[in-house]
């Protein structure tokens, strides 16, 4: 008797319509719906994270992909350039363009005095400025003596200033007249029209604001008590006397480099002003006046430089030297060729990825005439012609767990072995390439033996069917139909290898290295080596340089992953 | 000597290919289906037949040569200076580089003397080992002559040869492994054993120690700071760091794999996919810079609009893009497991009136804990070994912190700090940095074995 007789089956009626039941229901769609919003929201958190990665790179590379120039006319004289006359080429790369340039400059921006000035002028020009026309005199002397129209590279000063990220520059035209005092040296002008009142009241406002600061650090100082005491008093005192100038709004003031630059553009000239009061101000010619004659109305204004002096790089005669050529129409912004073709610098100017791309090709070429031919014939070996052992279970165990050895590690190997043990040289895209192959040898290893499994048994069989031998099914035909897998497992191991820093500051790649690296013995850099590099360095104009270097970077891996995808989808065949 | 050794190997070893071939073809006599395998395996056996010999007496005989002519050049100073290695390897620096003509200074007789004995000696030797070479090739060459006839089983040597190369390179991924393993595992034992080594902590002290300072005193009146070898602070730093990655990434990861794999339509798919991928792909180089540049700012604004002090290298900002990094490694690893569990299993749950999220939480995700555990086992893993983003954007100083607020170090970070620049292999200071990649390694090995045995362990057997 094996039948299953039900004696009491507990009976309870369910009321599906009822109150109870339709709210749990509804909870209970509730919660799905919760659940399913709380899968969305975490995929679109990672692309909205993705993305931000993207553009910020992308905002902060773009400026530097140009590159700003002075483009001047620029007279080569003999008795500088070549004052022996004997047009010899050494000579003529070796002379002083520097001069040469210097009295273009001069010539472009008149009537400047005082050794400062005359320094900072020609400061505005990268210390490699000269280098074509250097070269473009040396290839062709006859331009000696004759007047020739090149371009300039500025330094990263200015060229951060032209690209707008130093200071705004605002411009105000008078309302009533306004009369200099001189043309040049420190000088009043006398406003009709109270036209500095405006500034007065900014400026007052800016003391007031100092006030708060200065309160904010009183308090902190009257906390700590009797050790802060004397500071708290000339806390005290610098409040009070700051109290009593913001407490007059008709007074003149001092203008300080903390506050905005206020400056005078009057009868062709550019004046830095010290003192103002609503009617007038005293102030610094930097750019000659023409005369002292009264400027009417419209005919004269007050420029505002928004960032304080002391808060940014290029300083307030910098500027008006640069808003000068700029308005002479000497200023010109090109593609930024350096960036491409020249090593790198200590100047950001002059700075450029070519060796370090060089460096990570150099290094990706070592790497791919290792890994690959190994990595599928390891593969090859253990898919069809190992023996089911021991050994061969631990080499199994052992590649799945070096692919998941941190970079790290490959770089100590490189380190111990490659350059102590070996004695390779440092900084070498071989030892580079040597590390970043073993690195990617399970990657490939893995991919290859996943791509010739999905080959079917059926070819190998057929092939063994008509005579062939194991090894001739397997390369004549089993290993071609497994070729696109491989070479997109392939790809994306290289692409893994091009994006790794890490061992490769282990074996010394982390070098400030100007040449071009010739050789896979040549000290050379890595793309992201350089990228960290760049990363560490204090002047801002290297963080755009930095970011653009990503965006080669990670526009190079796009087109490699892209490669892997196309060539997935275009040979990858299902059986 | 290297270029001419490797034309004479590839004209030799293209010259035997075709000999072999060509005798092959002479000795079937116009009847190729008598001969036991194709003229190619023969003119390979040939080749191969060259090509081995040839190699061997150059790898072998290279070194010996060198090593010879070193001995020569050191030869013409005294016993005293020959006994002193530093001594020994100044003068060998200096003949090799007098012997190429790159040398600066003046050289003494003795000196001129040692890089013309090594010159002569090398060249001789060379010239000896490229003969030696050529005659082993020749002589191999005429033995696969010799041995070429119809029954000959030229394939199965081939074969035989093609499938020792096979093995060898399989052999590599162990010998790296042993690479790893022996180079590391000997400069940690330096590190706490080695009597020749200055300053170095004992096992405990290194192990147990609170205080992380490896910056040895370089003059005297630096005497003040004290080298400490503690771990434990980086090692907290990580796992603060690494603690703060899973929190970010293990419910992002896991919400997107569920998503991926039982809501989202083609389309969703279509395009999420990429993203995750686009985003595995971004070296960790470039998160760093964002880390830095961009969310290590932001979080330190925020953390001040609330009256909070954030240190600029806080640990928080370092663990937040770490645990970006991770997002795509464990999502891509729980969808491989969620999609693997059986359709029968999904229709039964529903069978039974359950919603989909009640599917998900009470059938899909208990079926696949074991393979989720271990993908997150390994992204620990992966975070702990991370070296860029923590390098750019985590601290130098080692606090013994918990507070996500402050600067902490890291391992990863140490090794790179140490090691970077130049290095001397006889202080503890380099070899401290050993020390930590031998700890890392079986870290991240410990957690590797763990995920596998997780899986292995408690996988449920469908179908």
């Amino acid at each position: 008797m094996t039948d299953l007789t039900v004696t009491s089956v507990p009976s309870r009626s369910v009321q599906f319509d009822s109150a109870e039941m339709t709210a749990r229901v509804k909870r209970r769609y509730r919660s799905e719906r919760r659940f399913k919003a709380l899968g969305g929201g975490a995929l679109l958190l990672t692309a909205v994270f993705v993305l931000a990665v993207l553009l910020d790179i992308a905002f902060k590379g773009l400026p530097a992909f140009t590159q700003h120039y002075l483009v001047l006319d620029v007279p080569v004289k003999a008795e500088i350039v070549d004052p022996k006359g004997a047009r010899n080429p050494d000579d003529l790369r070796s002379a002083d363009y520097f001069a040469v340039m210097r009295e273009a400059l001069t010539a472009a921006v008149p009537g400047i005095e005082g050794r400062v000035a005359k320094k900072k002028l020609t400061g505005l020009l990268s210390s490699g400025a000269g280098n074509d026309l250097r070269d473009r005199i040396a290839a062709d002397p006859s331009l000696i003596g004759t007047t020739v129209k090149v371009p300039l590279l500025l330094s990263d000063g200015a060229d951060l200033y032209l690209k707008g990220q130093q200071t705004a520059v605002s411009t105000i035209p008078g309302r009533g007249t306004a009369t200099p005092s001189d043309t040049k040296g420190d000088i009043t002008i006398l406003a009709s029209a109270n036209d500095f009142a405006d500034d007065l009241v900014a400026v007052k406002k800016t003391l007031a604001a100092r006030i708060e600061d200065l309160q904010v650090r009183l308090q902190r100082a009257e906390a700590r008590g009797e050790s802060q005491a004397s500071e708290a008093a000339s806390l005290k005192e610098e409040i009070v006397a700051l109290a009593a100038r913001v407490d007059q709004p008709a007074v003149a003031e001092n203008l300080d480099e903390k506050m905005p630059s206020l400056l005078v553009s009057i009868n062709g000239g550019l004046v830095k002003l010290n003192t103002i009061s609503n009617d007038s101000a005293t102030g610094t010619v930097i750019l000659p006046l023409n005369t002292i004659d009264e400027a009417r109305p419209l005919d004269w204004s007050v420029v505002t430089y928004a960032k304080p002096e002391s808060n940014r790089k290029t300083s307030d005669i910098e500027v008006a030297y640069l808003e000068k050529l700029k308005a002479d129409g000497n200023v010109e912004s090109r593609f930024n060729t350096i960036f491409f073709t020249h090593g790198d610098s200590r100047e950001a100017e002059q700075a450029g990825i070519l060796g370090s791309l060089v460096g990570s090709v150099l290094m990706l070429i070592v790497t791919l005439s290792l890994a690959l031919p190994f990595g599928v014939l390891a593969a090859v070996y253990l898919e069809e012609f190992a023996p089911k052992n021991k050994f061969t279970n631990l080499i199994e165990i052992n590649i799945n767990n070096l692919a998941a050895v941190p970079s790290i590690v490959f770089g100590l190997l490189g380190l111990a072995v490659f350059l102590n043990f070996f004695g390779l040289p440092r900084s070498a895209p071989l030892v580079g390439g040597l590390v970043l192959a073993l690195m990617v040898l399970p990657t490939i290893i893995i991919a290859a033996r996943a791509s010739m499994k999905a080959v079917p048994p059926s070819i190998k069989e057929a092939a063994l069917g008509v005579g062939a031998s194991h090894q001739q099914a397997i390369f004549h035909h089993v290993l071609p139909l497994a070729t696109p897998g491989i070479m997109t497992g392939t790809i994306i191991g290289m692409a893994h290898a091009l994006g790794e820093t890490a061992p490769l500051l282990m074996i010394g790649m982390l070098a400030f290295i100007v040449d071009v690296p010739q050789g896979l013995t040549d000290p050379a850099t890595a793309l992201p080596a350089q990228i960290y590099i760049w990363s560490d360095l204090p002047e801002q104009a290297f963080e755009a340089k930095t970011a653009a270097a990503i965006m080669v970077l990670l526009g190079v891996l796009l087109l490699m992953n892209g490669m892997a995808i196309w060539l997935r989808s275009k040979f990858e065949r299902r059986w | 000597m290297a270029y001419q050794f490797f034309a004479a190997l590839v004209l030799l070893v293209s010259t035997a290919y075709v000999v072999g071939h060509r005798r092959a073809l002479s000795v079937a006599a116009g009847r190729l289906h008598d001969l036991h395998s194709l003229p190619a395996y023969h003119g390979l056996f040939s080749a191969i037949g060259v090509f081995v010999p040839m190699l061997a007496v150059f790898v072998l005989g290279a070194p010996l040569v060198n090593w010879m002519a070193q001995s020569a050049a050191l030869g013409n100073f005294d016993a005293a200076i020959q006994a002193d290695p530093l001594q020994r390897s100044v003068i060998l620096r200096d003949a090799v580089s007098l012997a190429k003509g790159q040398f600066g200074g003046d050289a003494s007789p003795e000196l001129q003397q040692a890089a013309a004995d090594f010159k002569s000696v090398l060249a001789n030797g060379n010239w000896a080992v490229l003969g030696l070479s050529i005659a082993a090739g020749l002589a191999a060459l005429a033995a696969a002559f010799g041995t070429i006839k119809v029954p000959f089983r030229a394939r199965k040597h081939v074969e035989r040869f093609t499938k020792i190369v096979l093995g060898a390179c399989a052999v590599v991924a162990v010998l790296t492994t042993i690479g790893i393993v022996f180079s590391v595992a000997f400069e940690t034992y330096r590190f706490f054993f080695d009597p020749a080594i200055k300053g170095k902590p004992s096992v405990t002290s290194f192990l147990f120690g609170l205080e992380w300072n490896p910056q040895a005193a370089m003059r005297a009146d630096q005497g003040a700071i004290s080298t400490a070898y503690g771990f434990v602070p980086l090692l907290v730093g990580s796992l603060l760091i690494t603690f703060i990655a899973i929190c970010v990434a293990g419910p992002l990861g896991l919400f997107s794999a569920i998503f991926l794999s039982e809501y989202a339509s083609q389309k969703v798919r279509a395009i999420a996919k990429p993203i995750l991928e686009i985003l595995a792909g971004i070296p960790t180089v470039v998160l760093g810079f964002f880390a830095a540049l961009t969310v290590a700012p932001l979080i330190r604004g925020l953390g001040e609009a609330y009256g909070l002090n954030v240190a600029s290298e806080s640990a928080l900002a370092a663990g937040l893009v770490m645990g970006m990094m991770i997002i795509p490694f464990i999502s891509s690893l729980s969808d491989d497991v969620i999609t693997a569990v059986p359709q029968s299993m999904r229709d039964g749950s529903y069978a039974l009136g359950a919603t989909k999220s009640e599917t998900i939480r009470q059938v899909l995700l208990p079926a696949a804990l074991p393979g989720i555990v271990s993908a997150f086992m390994l992204a620990i893993s992966r975070a702990i070994g991370e070296t860029m983003i923590v390098v750019m954007a985590a601290g130098l100083a080692a606090n013994l912190t918990l507070n996500p607020l402050e600067a902490v170090t890291t391992i990863t970070v140490q090794i790179k700090t140490i090691l970077v620049g130049d290095q001397e292999f006889d202080s503890a200071k380099t070899l401290a940095a050993f020390a930590l990649g031998f700890v890392l390694f079986f870290v991240t090995l410990l957690l590797n074995y763990i995920a596998l045995r997780i899986v292995r362990k408690y996988r449920e057997q469908y179908d």
